[in-house]
């Protein structure tokens, strides 16, 4: 019965993944190339690969994905998004060869399947705090404003040297990774203010169209979004104590909104998927895709 | 029993009966088709039944606590509390006045197509209201937060008060701090229901005999007097099932509904609030729970909130229908 109960839970989550991958148009099967590249540095082999889960990661993994199957024909690497969540709990159910996340399996997951997974830490992301165009002056805010804003101590931009305008908050979902890791780093674990002044959207591009609808808002987004051209001119970045939000300050571990993009295998991987991995860890990807999509490369 | 017996004795006058005739293929299939069709409705409602019941079975959480107003699962931040109140207070907030709006325009509506309308304004309408049904509700969301969502916060930003000479004020609420609202909504479910209201009502008013209309003429009265004294009363049953119908759509809309209601976990003070619904919440949280996490069961016991809601309307349009035959 429990087994039976296991095996159903598995197919609903499977089936809801689908749809949300469908609705947020985040399947993104990369088909492969016709033509073989003798690139340096990449371990071809063949197979069918599904990687899913984090939505921060996933412009990285999508884009190296691309790389890798343009290189080696033969080859089908599946990039799908669903959210950090969906994809430990796939790649623990054996549903997927990896499970991308911004969080690490041991605070998701039960003990038992956490250490069922290894971990391939594959890059360093960054969050930066946006605000609507409408706040003006204030370029910076340090540690404790922050906290002040988002646990609703402070409820005007006129207390943080701006304007006379009401704060409006613009969460993630309570469940998401850039949530976690912002209220983990930044608020020190502080509650955060409910009710009227606070709205909750699923994605960086709902976050995105939010602010610049809400006069007063303030946010969270991954630097990918931040620096996306189409994004940058309608939102306000502010530094976080006097730090610049920038891949370099991200490196130096001088700014501390960042945190692994971690990818996950069930065992140690195999086949398609360690050559796969292999090349995230590579010079092609670390050297020059992760530093033009606006992520860290991970500290030597 | 019978038949088969006959069956095979006018077989056995012609010839022995073929393979396909003894295995009596076409009954098979229907039979098949119709036991599947049971078969999936009954495993969706045990599973679902059984995931909902998790939160209190498997992780002790008590009824009272699922029904306090405090919405905290996260464990990092102190003991979770699933109290999934003001998601079900969001869900019948929105759906309710989005009713309230839209029953009165699609009921009317349905009344002009039936007996006011000639005949070449219902040959505009009726397609029109068809056109209606068909467009996606992502459409209707997004319609709703390019234009309705700024509009509402630009145009009623200021506190909303109603102040009577002497009296002074009698009425006020705050302003729309941002356009994401339960108001927002409402408006956006209550043109989404719209045509299901009207086509089901019409139905309904185009099902009273003729005979009652024109006895009712016949006895002098205006054409007014006919729709409100005899027509309403008889279609009465029918205008109830277009409410419940459009109802039960409502509450089971997720992605036009969070598009523009802000999704704030809390009991709104005011329309003009953002506010939060059972099908909102579930999209949010499901991709970054995983299966078996109390987080997530909490996200089924939901899930088991919104099949109650719909097997109650279900079983309240059958009840409304029965006394209808009844009458």
């Amino acid at each position: 019965m429990i087994n039976g109960t296991r095996r159903l839970g598995g197919l609903a989550i499977a089936a809801m993944m689908f749809a949300a991958a469908c609705s947020s148009a985040g399947t993104s099967p990369t088909p492969a190339g016709s033509a073989p590249v003798a690139a340096t540095g990449v371990t071809c082999v063949t197979g069918s690969v599904t990687a899913a889960g984090s939505t921060a990661l996933q412009p990285l993994v999508d884009a190296a994905a691309k790389q890798y199957v343009k290189a080696c024909s033969g080859s089908t690497i599946t990039v799908n998004g669903g959210g950090s969540g969906t994809g430990l709990s796939q790649v623990a159910q054996g549903s997927i060869q990896i499970g991308n996340s911004d969080v690490t399996a041991a605070s998701k997951l039960s003990t038992p399947d956490a250490n069922s997974l290894v971990d391939h830490i594959v890059a360093r992301q960054g969050w930066i705090v946006v605000t609507n165009k409408k706040v003006t002056g204030v370029t910076n805010l340090t540690t404790q404003q922050n906290i002040d804003v988002w646990t609703g101590r402070v409820t005007n931009w006129k207390a943080v040297g701006g304007p006379d305008l009401p704060i409006v908050l613009i969460f993630r979902p309570s469940s998401s990774g850039t949530r976690s890791t912002f209220k983990k780093l930044v608020l020190g674990g502080a509650t955060e203010a409910t009710g009227g002044q606070t709205l909750t959207e699923d994605s960086n591009g709902a976050v995105t169209t939010a602010i610049t609808k809400t006069d007063g808002a303030v946010s969270v987004i991954g630097f990918a979004y931040y620096n996306d051209p189409a994004n940058k001119s309608l939102l306000n970045g502010l530094q976080l104590d006097g730090v610049d939000a920038t891949v370099a300050n991200v490196s130096n571990a001088s700014y501390k909104l960042a945190a692994d993009g971690h990818m996950y295998t069930k065992g140690q991987p195999s086949g398609l998927t360690a050559a796969f991995l292999g090349y995230m860890l590579g010079a092609d990807v670390q050297g020059t895709l992760i530093p033009s999509l606006s992520y860290g490369p991970i500290a030597k | 029993m019978a038949q088969v017996t006959t069956a095979n004795r006018i077989g056995s006058l012609r010839a022995a009966p073929g393979l396909l005739e003894r295995i009596d293929l076409p009954r098979r299939v229907v039979f098949l088709a119709a036991t599947s069709m049971i078969g999936i409705v009954a495993l969706l409602l045990t599973f679902i039944t059984w995931q909902g019941l998790q939160l209190f079975l498997k992780d002790g959480v008590s009824i009272g606590q699922v029904l306090s107003p405090t919405w905290q699962p996260d464990s990092t931040s102190g003991t979770p509390n699933f109290g999934v109140l003001p998601f079900i207070a969001g869900t019948v907030f929105v759906t309710g006045v989005a009713l309230l709006i839209s029953t009165p325009l699609s009921v009317g509506l349905a009344l002009f197509l039936s007996e006011v309308a000639p005949a070449w304004a219902r040959a505009i309408v009726q397609p029109a209201l068809e056109i209606f049904v068909g467009i996606p509700s992502v459409v209707w969301g997004w319609l709703g937060l390019t234009i309705l969502v700024p509009f509402l916060s630009d145009t009623f930003h200021q506190k909303i008060a109603i102040s009577l000479p002497f009296v002074g004020e009698v009425f006020s609420m705050p302003g729309f701090l941002t356009g994401f609202s339960w108001l927002a909504g409402s408006l956006v479910l209550s043109v989404m229901i719209l045509p299901t209201i009207t086509s089901v009502s019409y139905d309904a008013f185009r099902a009273v005999p003729q005979e009652l209309r024109t006895g009712s003429l016949a006895l002098g009265t205006t054409r007014w007097q006919t729709i409100r004294h005899i027509l309403l009363p008889a279609a009465m049953s029918g205008v109830l099932t277009a409410v419940v119908l459009g109802m039960t759509r409502a509450a089971g809309e997720a992605l036009a509904v969070q598009m523009v209601i802000g999704n704030s976990p809390t009991l709104p003070a005011a329309i003009t609030q953002p506010v939060t619904t059972l099908t909102s919440q579930i999209t949010l949280d499901m991709g970054n729970t995983v299966f078996g996490e109390p987080w997530q069961d909490a996200l089924w016991t939901m899930s088991l909130v919104l099949l109650i809601i719909s097997v109650t309307s279900v079983m309240l349009v059958r009840l409304i229908n029965k006394r209808r035959m009844g009458s």
